[in-house]
């Protein structure tokens, strides 16, 4: 059995195709060239670029939620690029996300329970309903939420605990693999340490596979094992954490890092520029 | 020593929407002529209040029950509206976070930029444009005409927010708030527009105050920092100092609780409940009115 | 062997259902709209018991009378007769069951077809949207009132025949608007989420999809009982709706148009009960797309 969990090559992903009126596929526009990733089991693995550098599209499209137009996508060892949905459905339990804002991710309708046990019967990793009550349970504890939420509505807890129910949601089917799409952006300092905390914890304790998506290079630092640097739909750079952020090979991962204002004073920061800065 | 141009005194406000909550609690800062300083908190801490106390648009709903703002000696929160609204865009401020809703999507940037200039200054059309094309050198953008004669959904974030600042320093005002200028932008870009603040604040001395969150970005770019926890100030200083040496738990807490992409185990030790507990103490304590 | 679990009872939310009542409760256009259709509902069950007289009963007597606080009135006949005798008020109840059953019939199978096609169009997209869309265009470019007409010509005069015109010309309506929605919807993120978690598409579409599509849905579905009312009215004034012996809105309206200067009470009466029942009803809809939204509103 190899190490290797998830295996992407060649991905390109390309938005707004049209069908002439011969049914011929024109214009659109390509958000992913070619790109490259493979996962271990167990193993952080950072995506990490600006805006329009395609991090979340090459996400969803690891996660079969966007269609790629080329290259070939492997889920422990099976080719899943084009795999029909119903026969995708099953496999989804191994493959779960966590969303930025959790707010969107969470439905405002359904009640926290709602959103927990569902998931568990459908999959059916628990025999009945109060079989699943007994591992929400559990994972609630995990995360340190309070039994009482299971009763509220996504709005009505705070932001910190929304986001525990998107990180138990996606724990709960005991995944393989898990895709965290900037879900620390946005939240107080604090709050962002101990989710990340947890994160860790859970991965650590589940054995699981993570790409973690962040465009914050420190943040990557904090969780990752590998990192891959993405620029306009490109892999411009790829290795073990310790590698890239001590010597960066790439020029735009040197002005990435550069970019970053640390909280100490460096008199020379601002002046400071490095190759290849484009005016915005 | 000369008076510093901006002095908030004793700054108190409470919230009518949630029966009378403090949400400020006795902020006393100043700021002098030419000087940077750094407004800093985590969300809810009251850094966007302020500024918006400053600027006058607090939302109705906020009520400030004592304390001064002085600009140049004069009380802000005692000034009649039509002398407010003379300070207001020409000797105060803003460079607001958001490029992409502070700018009116159905004009054009000429028409937005000189707004300003032809209402407050008085210019001729032909003048504000001249003056505009010139603004929007000093910022850096290249083909300043065509920019002119666009539509902000035309142009990038980035500069999108490099008209913003054109747009705040326009008529020379003594004191910029800039709202959380480079949250929106990509860290790159960020540092452009960093630098680009900096370089605009040293060359028409103008005085700053710098919302944020980032204390990478205070470090950088603040000469001095007021720290803010749930409307009260906590610690504030040199930049310098306080990053170097800070005195207070919560200072050091926060500092230690950030990444750093030079520190592989920085960023993953929160606030401890201890200190929380402590601020909690001092602000019982310290009693807002 | 029995657990005794002895636990201290957590302090139970308030369920949802208690939670929307009393949102419902607290929105005044809600009440206000509500409580008048409540009126008129009970009014139209019980016309026989709640109407003076027999709303068919001609007395020429009696004819052209005007209403009770007018000098020369019979305070027997509260709203005055018409050319013929018979009572206004009488038939301005009696009137009151078309309009209702026109409403909420029709307005609720335009809803239903309209929503059914909306949601496959919004979800599935691809040929079945554009067949869907291709057909909403054409149909809409039916002059409306023309096609009404040609349809009670086709399906003869009565209640079933309007219904049917209405249906049949305001599913679109719904259809364009759910579609949008739906589509709105599908980029949410927790839509996304439950294609993670892997759900099928249908499951995804009534769990996921169609309760936030519902606040739209409601608010839409009252402003449409409005609108039903009214064309019912416009094809009763035209002759085209139920026989002419069954007291309807419009065919008083059409009755007291021919008499307007002996008896300006005959039109005004039911245009005022027309007016009054469709501002009831928009004031509902409004009131309550408000009230079962805050959700998003907070």
């Amino acid at each position: 059995m190899s190490d290797t969990l998830l295996q992407a090559t060649g991905i390109e992903v390309t938005y707004g195709t049209t069908r002439g009126l011969l049914g011929k596929p024109g214009g659109g526009h390509k958000v992913l060239h070619g790109v490259d990733v493979h996962i271990g089991r167990g193993e952080t693995v950072g995506i990490v670029g600006e805006s329009g550098s395609g991090k979340t599209t090459l996400g969803r499209a690891l996660l079969r939620l966007v269609n790629t137009s080329a290259g070939a996508i492997r889920f422990d060892g099976a080719d899943i690029t084009h795999l029909p949905e119903p026969r995708m459905r099953p496999l989804r339990r191994r493959m779960q996300m966590i969303f930025q804002d959790p707010m969107a991710s969470l439905n405002p309708r359904h009640t926290i329970r709602r959103i927990l046990v569902e998931p568990l019967l459908l999959h059916r990793l628990a025999a009945d309903a109060r079989a699943a009550e007994r591992r929400v349970a559990a994972i609630l504890e995990r995360v340190t939420l309070p039994a009482v939420v299971l009763d509220r509505n996504p709005h009505e807890l705070s932001g910190g605990q929304r986001q525990r129910v998107g990180i138990a949601r996606a724990a709960l089917l005991e995944p393989d693999f898990v895709l965290a799409d900037e879900i620390v952006s946005g939240l107080d300092v604090s709050t962002q340490a101990q989710v990340l905390n947890l994160l860790k914890e859970l991965s650590a304790d589940l054995g699981l596979s993570m790409a973690f998506i962040s465009h914050d290079l420190s943040v990557i630092r904090a969780v990752c094992d590998r990192v891959y640097v993405m620029r306009h739909g490109r892999v411009v750079e790829e290795g073990p954490c310790e590698r890239v952020f001590a010597a960066p090979a790439s020029s735009y991962t040197r002005m990435l890092l550069d970019a970053i204002p640390l909280p100490e004073i460096d008199p020379e920061w601002l002046t400071r520029r490095t190759e290849s800065e484009d005016a915005a | 020593m000369t008076a510093p141009l901006l002095s908030i005194s004793g700054l108190n406000a409470v919230s009518d929407r949630d029966g009378g909550a403090p949400i400020l609690r006795d902020v006393s800062l100043t700021v002098a002529r030419g000087e940077v300083r750094g407004l800093v908190g985590e969300s809810g801490a009251g850094k966007s209040t302020i500024a918006k106390a400053l600027l006058g648009i607090l939302p109705r709903t906020v009520r400030v029950t004592a304390g001064t703002l002085a600009f140049e000696g004069r009380d802000l929160l005692k000034l009649p509206a039509r002398e407010l609204r003379d300070i207001m865009g020409s000797e105060i401020s803003l460079i607001p976070q958001d490029p992409q809703t502070a700018l009116n999507p159905g004009r054009r940037i000429e028409a937005q930029l000189t707004d300003g200039l032809r209402m407050k200054r008085g210019l001729s059309a032909r003048e504000a444009h001249g003056r505009a094309l010139s603004l929007l050198e000093e910022v850096h953008i290249r083909e300043p005409e065509r920019v002119l004669n666009s539509y902000p959904h035309e142009l990038s974030g980035g500069m999108r927010q490099r008209v913003l600042i054109a747009a705040a320093f326009a008529l020379e005002p003594k004191l910029v708030v800039a709202d959380e200028p480079t949250t929106a932008l990509d860290v790159t870009v960020q540092k452009q527009i960093l630098r680009l603040i900096r370089g605009m604040q040293e060359a028409h001395g103008t005085g700053v105050i710098f919302v944020t969150h980032d204390l990478g970005v205070v470090a950088q770019i603040c000469d001095t920092v007021t720290l803010l926890y749930s409307g009260k100030v906590i610690e504030e200083g040199r930049t310098a100092d306080v990053l170097a040496s800070p005195r207070h738990i919560y200072t050091r807490a926060l500092i230690a609780a950030g990444p750093r992409y030079d520190r592989p185990d920085a960023g993953l030790t929160p606030v401890p409940a201890a200190v929380f507990e402590e601020l909690r103490r001092e602000i019982a304590a310290g009693g807002g009115r | 062997m029995a657990e005794l679990a002895l636990t201290t009872p957590t302090p139970k939310a308030p369920s949802r259902a208690a939670k929307r009542l009393r949102a419902l409760a607290s929105e005044p256009k809600v009440i206000i709209g509500g409580g008048f259709i409540l009126v008129l509902i009970v009014i139209a069950i019980f016309a026989p018991f709640v109407a003076p007289k027999d709303p068919l009963e001609q007395d020429l007597m009696a004819g052209t009378l005007p209403p009770a606080w007018v000098e020369g009135a019979d305070p027997g006949f509260l709203l005055g007769t018409d050319d013929l005798g018979r009572d206004v008020l009488s038939r301005l109840i009696f009137g009151t069951r078309i309009a209702l059953i026109v409403a909420f019939v029709a307005a609720g199978l335009a809803a239903l077809i309209g929503t059914l096609l909306g949601l496959m169009a919004g979800w599935y997209g691809g040929w079945a949207d554009r067949l869907i869309s291709r057909l909403v265009d054409i149909w809409m470019a039916f002059p409306p009132v023309l096609l009404s007409i040609l349809l009670v010509a086709v399906f003869g005069s009565g209640v079933h025949s309007v219904i049917a015109a209405i249906v049949i010309i305001d599913w679109t309506r719904f259809c364009r608007v759910v579609r949008a929605e739906t589509q709105a919807q599908a980029q949410m993120d927790y839509v996304t989420a439950a294609r993670t978690i892997g759900f099928s598409r249908l499951k995804i579409l009534f769990s996921e999809i169609l309760p936030n599509v519902t606040p739209v849905l409601i608010a839409l579905v009252s402003l449409e009982m409005g609108i039903a009312v009214i064309v019912e009215a416009i094809l009763s004034f035209v002759g085209l709706s139920v026989s002419s012996d069954t007291p309807t809105w419009g065919g008083m309206i059409a009755e007291g148009r021919q008499i307007i200067y002996e008896g300006w009470w005959v039109l005004v009466a039911p245009l005022i009960a027309l007016f009054a029942t469709v501002l009831a009803f928009n004031q509902l809809g409004d009131g309550l797309r408000r009230a079962l939204d805050p959700v998003m509103r907070r």
